[in-house]
Formats: structure tokens, sequence, C-alpha cells
């Protein structure tokens, strides 16, 4: 293993040059294409995002069976309608009860359910979060995310060390008994199924 | 290794900063080192484990400082050194050309079968599950403790939860070996448990918050049956 040397912060415009540079290179090595690189930056831009577990979520709702499935084995559920790939091959959803509140994070690196959440955000990437969310949980989701939960509430963090990719099933708010799949779908939220917040009746 | 990336625990690292909108790509340049990832893998330069032992080897102030995706060039840039694929000199030429000429476009290439590598991989994945004979060690409600010690090469076993005890609460059967494959070895498939702390084991009973409880997946040499616990 080589030893770093000469520690050196690049610009924006320095790490866009190299990789650039790189990019250059690689097409010319029949690695990459422009268009592979464009098609990647939409499909995770516009067509895999957290709009998928969210939907995932709302039949969980309303389906006590697929609860069920999803719960016992999330990959094989979420394959039912059609979710799945790349940073998902092994996913394990974990519910939220009246007195457990679940919460994902990586301090490792970046671990994060791709095929329902889409691409990670920034924070859950950064220093911070990861560094503070195993040791003092309640305090980062109070102080980062203002969500206050009383003592009696467990907080169950999950540190994706492995390829298993842990993902939360929030609790159904309050007074959204009339509501059907479509419309409970819109309520739910990336940070509460990042475990990061909770989901809030309309 | 030891390194800063392994993060669980550490302190003093500031506010977790939420920005109120945040597009997936802040920066062009960030599409880019994206796809580094998965046509690199393509190209056979590594694999997920590898990729992750790469970023690792940055050094610790710039991983801490640089914007994330910069870890993923990071990363390509050291395998496909290393291959011999990017020559390094090319690559330090090519970057002070694109700075000086940040709007001279890149060549051009069609690859019909890399476009659709693009969209099976993202739909089916590339699973980490491997069949094994292994049999388990461990079973669901097993007190173990964690190894404590320091491989010098890449390892998911953060520091955080070495020499601790928990209790196996899942246990998920075989997969790649992040110790040996993430080092350039075989796939060496290991049975993977997610193990249950309490936040006073892991951080002792006056700095634990109440009612915390940290799960954290192992991979079968990472620990051992937990020694007997003295009588109270």
């Amino acid at each position: 293993m080589s030893t770093p040397t000469n520690p050196k912060v690049r610009s924006q415009e320095e790490i866009a040059a190299r990789v650039k540079a790189l990019e250059a290179l690689m097409i010319e090595k029949g690695i990459m294409t422009t268009e592979a690189v464009d098609r990647l930056a939409e499909i995770y831009e516009n067509e895999v995002g957290p709009q998928l577990g969210a939907a995932v979520v709302a039949k969980a709702w309303t389906d006590p069976e697929f609860k069920a499935r999803l719960l016992a084995d999330a990959t094989k559920a979420c394959a039912e309608l059609g979710i799945g790939g790349l940073q998902g091959e092994d996913m394990v959803v974990v519910e939220n009860t009246a007195n457990t509140h679940n919460a994902i994070v990586c301090t490792l690196c970046s671990c994060y359910p791709w095929p329902v959440l889409g691409l990670p955000p920034n924070w859950y990437k950064e220093p911070a979060y990861r560094s503070r969310m195993v040791r003092e949980p309640r305090t980062v989701l109070r102080e980062a995310f203002g969500l206050e939960l009383p003592d009696s509430t467990e907080i169950r963090v999950w540190d994706s060390s492995s390829e298993m990719r842990y993902w939360v099933l929030p609790v159904r708010p309050a007074g959204t008994e009339n509501l059907d799949e479509k419309a409970l779908a819109a309520l739910v939220t990336r940070e509460s199924m990042i475990g990061t917040g909770v989901v809030e009746a309309p | 290794m030891n390194g800063v990336h392994d993060l669980g625990g550490t302190d003093g690292l500031g506010p977790v900063v939420i920005p109120e909108h945040e597009p997936v790509w802040r920066a062009e340049w960030e599409k880019t080192a994206f796809a580094l990832f998965p046509t690199n893998f393509r190209a056979g330069l590594f694999g997920v484990d590898m990729f992750r032992f790469g970023i690792e080897q940055m050094h610790p102030a710039v991983y801490l400082l640089s914007p994330y995706y910069e870890h993923w060039l990071h990363s390509a840039e050291h395998y496909a050194t290393r291959a011999g694929v990017i020559d390094p000199a090319e690559l330090d030429a090519k970057t002070q050309y694109y700075l000086d000429h940040p709007d001279e476009p890149l060549p051009d290439r069609k690859d019909p079968d890399l476009l659709a590598f693009v969209d099976a991989a993202v739909k089916q994945g590339a699973p980490a599950r491997r069949e094994s004979s292994r049999q388990p060690k461990f079973q669901v409600g097993d007190r173990v403790t964690v190894v404590d010690d320091s491989p010098r090469g890449h390892t998911r076993k953060a520091r955080y939860i070495r020499g601790k005890s928990g209790v196996v609460e899942l246990a998920h059967g075989t997969f790649i070996y992040p110790d040996s494959a993430g080092n350039g070895g075989e796939d060496d498939p290991q049975h993977v448990y997610t193990v249950k702390f309490t936040g006073e084991e892991l951080w002792g009973a006056d700095a634990a918050e109440p009612g915390g409880v940290v799960y954290v997946d192992v991979w079968e040499p990472y620990i051992v049956p937990a020694r007997e616990e003295s009588a109270a």
C-alpha cells in the first residue's frame, strides 16, 4: 500500500478538469462513453428515487399481506412491484412502531438502498452524520432533523456495513384512514424511510 | 486498515448540515465520477470491495474535506493506473489541457453494448451473495464478541465494535468476504450476521444515550463466542 503524500484539496475547476481528462482517456480505451454517463445520470435523476420506496410503503400500509411479505423478504416483495437492482440486491425493511424508531447509516462509506431511495443525499455521506449517528442518534435526530423522540422510544440504528441494505417502514400517521394508496404515497418522505423523519398527516 | 473513513463514534466533526434544496448532481463532473464506478466495474478494474479500499487509501485530510464524488475519482484513478490502463503522466497532461480549455469536447465514441449494460446493471444489480458449503457457526440469539485486531488491508470491521459484545439478531447466509475480495483475493464466501449492540456496551454507561441500540453486520470471521460474563 502506498503512503499518500502532498495532501491537496482541489477546487471544483481542478476536479472537473481531472474527471474530464480521465473520462476522455477512458472513452479512448473503450471503457466509457458520454452516452453511458448521460444515461446513468438520467436514471438516478428522474427514474430511480424515493418515490419508489414511497409506493412500497403505501402498499404495505394498505395491504397487510404485502406488508408481511415485505418484512419477511423485502427484496422479493419489492420485486413484485418491479422495484430492485443495483445496491438493493439484498434489502431488509425494518418497521417503526409506537415504541421503536429505526434509522440507517453507513459509518464506513455511503451504503444506501438505491432502488427504493435513489442516490443518498450528501449529508448522509458526509463525516458528521456517519460519525455521530451511531453514538448520539437521539441528539442528531433532534438537532439536525427536528425529530424529538421520548426517552421511552428505543432508537435502533442500522449501520449498513455489509451488502444488506436496510430501510425503514415508517408509522402510518393517524387520520389517514380514508386516503388511498396513491394519496398515502405522496405523504411518504425520503427522510421517513432513512429514519431521520416521520410521516406527518396531511 | 485503521483509516479515517472508519468514522463511527468519532467526535468533533461538527453539525449535520442539511441544505434545503439539493440536486442529485451538484456539478456536471459528479455525473461522470458516478459513471466511473459501473463502467470501470464492467471493464474488470475492480469489484465493489476493492473500489471501497481505493477510497480508503486517499489522504485522510483530503478524504474529510473533498466533495463525495471526488472519492470515486480517486479510487477509479488508483485502479486504472495500477492496471496500466491509464498512464499517470498522460492523465496529468490531459487534466492541464482541460484546465486550460474547459470547453473542449470529449472524444466521440458510440457503444450500444455499454448503454445496454447500464440499464441492465441498474435493474438487475450485482449481487454479493455467494453459494457456499460452509455451515454457519452462529445462530440467532447467540452472544458474540467482535475480534479486536487491526488488519492492515480492507475490512468492514469498524473500530467502534471491535472487542464489543452483542447478540446475533439476523443470519443472512453467505456473501463475498470483503477482507479477501477487497484486497484482491478470492470471493471466499462467509456467513453474514446482524449483531445488536447496546449503546452502553459501545460507549459506556455514562456516554450512551438512553434507549439506543446499534445493529451492525459482521462476517463470520469477525466474531467469536462471547466470553462468559462475570456474575454481577
